[in-house]
């Protein structure tokens, strides 16, 4: 079990109000997470102490600041256990990760009348890329749907994923319903009939253990900012040959070997994909995130998620009126999606907001999910490592309190 | 510490009972539009009189409090306004007949009723307008 009290003691932001005399609870992690001290503190000593540009300067800065960048990559790569720090792409999000495989990998081995598979609860970063490359390329898209109790049907799978799929991605877990779905039974389906296999693991890699050649995926794309880190600094893995395959997305200054005026050549993995001077203090303060998640262990992480989501899960059945989405907490990460009859999923957020309660509401870039519900939007909690239960007490206590607004 | 007058007794009143609800057909102009960020969706249906007064309107849609009561408001404070009224509305003057302080996202919200009877009263030639051009 997490030390909650110790953990968040970690987070400035936690000790602060939202208005005057009304603490913070912070329930949007699914959006975006906080930082803890370590990960602030690395960003700051960088530039107070080291910055420069990396992979240019014969300099020492320059040296210090590739070193700890590069260090950062390595300790990504021995996070998700990708064989080798060179697959690990920097990016500066995991939308940006599906748009490259899209755009480079998409645009040179997806034809006319080829498939694409997806399924129905993806975010629309795994949805609108492929939309735009099937649209250029004359694909067809297809849906795994989901069931009643939000997983996915996988009854008319091998109707669905047949050798005319040419790339099957889906999302390790639904950032709305928070349903965890079979990634390595997908991965291999998606291999037996010849497709090539993209995970979104922007949910997944920040609360449990990710290990890409357990999974087989051959792309796997996730956020920093979500997982304790910056924004700016995201992640691709993919499988040596097929990046080596793949032309680069951007084009500019360090993605290439030698530049002629009419020709030029490309750089090595990783490199190839980063044209530009990258996101160096968010690579670093990404590297410091994922030091403080090992430290607490993705086991015990996920475990404690569990155990907070199956407790809010059964206060929040408790509020009258309420409909939570999703499957039972064995079954989900730390996110609640829920809606409330006769309030619409905009006044509750603003009132909660008025405790101090920070949750979101909205469809959670997944249209196509909430349509499917026939509901316009949900509300949602989402925790993670510093969440306690007293917090999920003041959400139902407040929740109470928008229903008697509301005259309910 | 939730300040329960945040939600002006007003806002729940029109939210539960709304005003000019409905729809209008035949109408002389109908619009709608939807905010894709919450899903709010408003329509309103007018109908001018012969000197292009606003005769009758009707609103429809569904989303939050704020959306809705702000559709009943606008609604009921345009009745007998001319087209060239309609389209010089000011939008400080619907955050007044709301009159409960906005946050930056509620206030698109607020403003929906009000951008889809604009786009719906621009949509048709307004007499005046034309008379001078012409």
């Amino acid at each position: 079990m997490l030390d909650t009290a110790k953990i968040r003691a970690d987070f400035p932001i936690l000790a602060t109000e939202a208005y005057p005399g009304v603490p913070l609870i912070y329930l949007d992690n699914a959006a975006s997470s906080q930082k803890p001290t370590a990960v602030i503190e690395a960003m700051d000593s960088y530039y107070r102490n080291h910055h420069a540009n990396v992979h240019r300067g014969i300099h020492r800065l320059s040296e210090v600041a590739t070193n700890q960048y590069e260090g950062a990559r390595e300790k990504v790569a021995r996070f998700i256990n990708a064989p080798d720090s060179s697959q690990v792409i920097w990016l500066r999000n995991a939308t940006e990760g599906f748009n490259l495989v899209a755009y480079t990998w998409g645009r040179a081995n997806i034809q006319a009348g080829d498939e694409i598979l997806l399924t129905e609860m993806e975010h629309h970063a795994n949805l609108v890329p492929w939309q735009m490359l099937a649209e250029e390329k004359g694909a067809i898209l297809r849906f795994i749907p989901f069931k009643e109790d939000s997983t996915l049907d996988l009854s008319d799978l091998p109707n669905l994923l047949t050798e005319k799929t040419k790339l099957f991605s889906f999302t390790a877990m639904s950032n709305v319903f928070g349903t965890v779905n079979p990634t390595k039974e997908l991965v291999k389906a998606g291999h037996a009939v010849g497709a090539v296999v993209m995970v979104d693991a922007a949910q997944s890699v920040p609360h449990m253990p990710v290990d890409v050649q357990d999974l087989d995926c051959d792309f796997l794309a996730f956020s920093g900012h979500k997982m304790l880190g910056p924004t700016g600094i995201g992640v691709l893995y993919g499988k040596r040959e097929l990046l080596e395959s793949m032309p680069p997305f951007m084009a500019g200054g360090d993605m290439i070997r030698r530049v002629g005026l009419e020709k030029s050549t490309w750089n090595d993995l990783p490199w190839k994909f980063e044209a530009g001077t990258p996101s160096i203090v968010e690579a670093i303060g990404l590297g410091a995130a994922i030091d403080y998640l090992t430290e607490l262990g993705m086991d015990n992480i996920h475990a404690y998620e569990q155990f907070i989501t199956n407790y809010a899960l059964e206060a929040l059945s408790e509020v009258p009126g309420l409909t939570i989405y999703g499957p039972p907490a064995a079954q989900k990460g730390g996110v609640a999606a829920f809606t409330i009859k006769g309030v619409h999923p905009h006044d509750i957020a603003e009132l909660v907001d008025k405790d101090g309660i920070a949750i979101r509401a909205g469809h959670h870039c997944a249209m196509p999910l909430h349509k499917k519900l026939g509901i316009a939007a949900t509300a949602r909690a989402s925790f993670y490592v510093h969440t306690t239960t007293d917090e999920v007490d003041k959400l139902v206590e407040s929740l109470n309190r928008v229903r008697r607004i509301f005259r309910l | 510490m939730l300040d329960e007058s945040f939600y002006r007794e007003q806002i729940i009143d029109l939210y539960e009972n709304p005003l000019n609800h409905g729809e209008l057909d035949p109408n002389d102009f109908s619009y709608e539009e939807d905010n894709p960020l919450c899903g709010d969706v408003i329509r309103i249906d007018v109908r001018l009189d012969d000197e292009q007064r606003v005769a009758e309107v009707a609103w429809s849609g569904d989303g939050c409090a704020i959306s809705q009561a702000s559709a009943s408001l606008l609604t009921e404070e345009i009745k007998g306004m001319t087209l060239a009224e309609i389209k010089a509305f000011d939008k400080d003057k619907l955050l007044e007949l709301i009159g409960v302080p906005l946050s930056m996202a509620r206030v698109k919200c607020a403003l929906l009723s009000l951008k889809v009877l604009k786009s719906g009263a621009y949509g048709i030639p307004d007499k005046g307008v034309m008379r001078d051009e012409g």
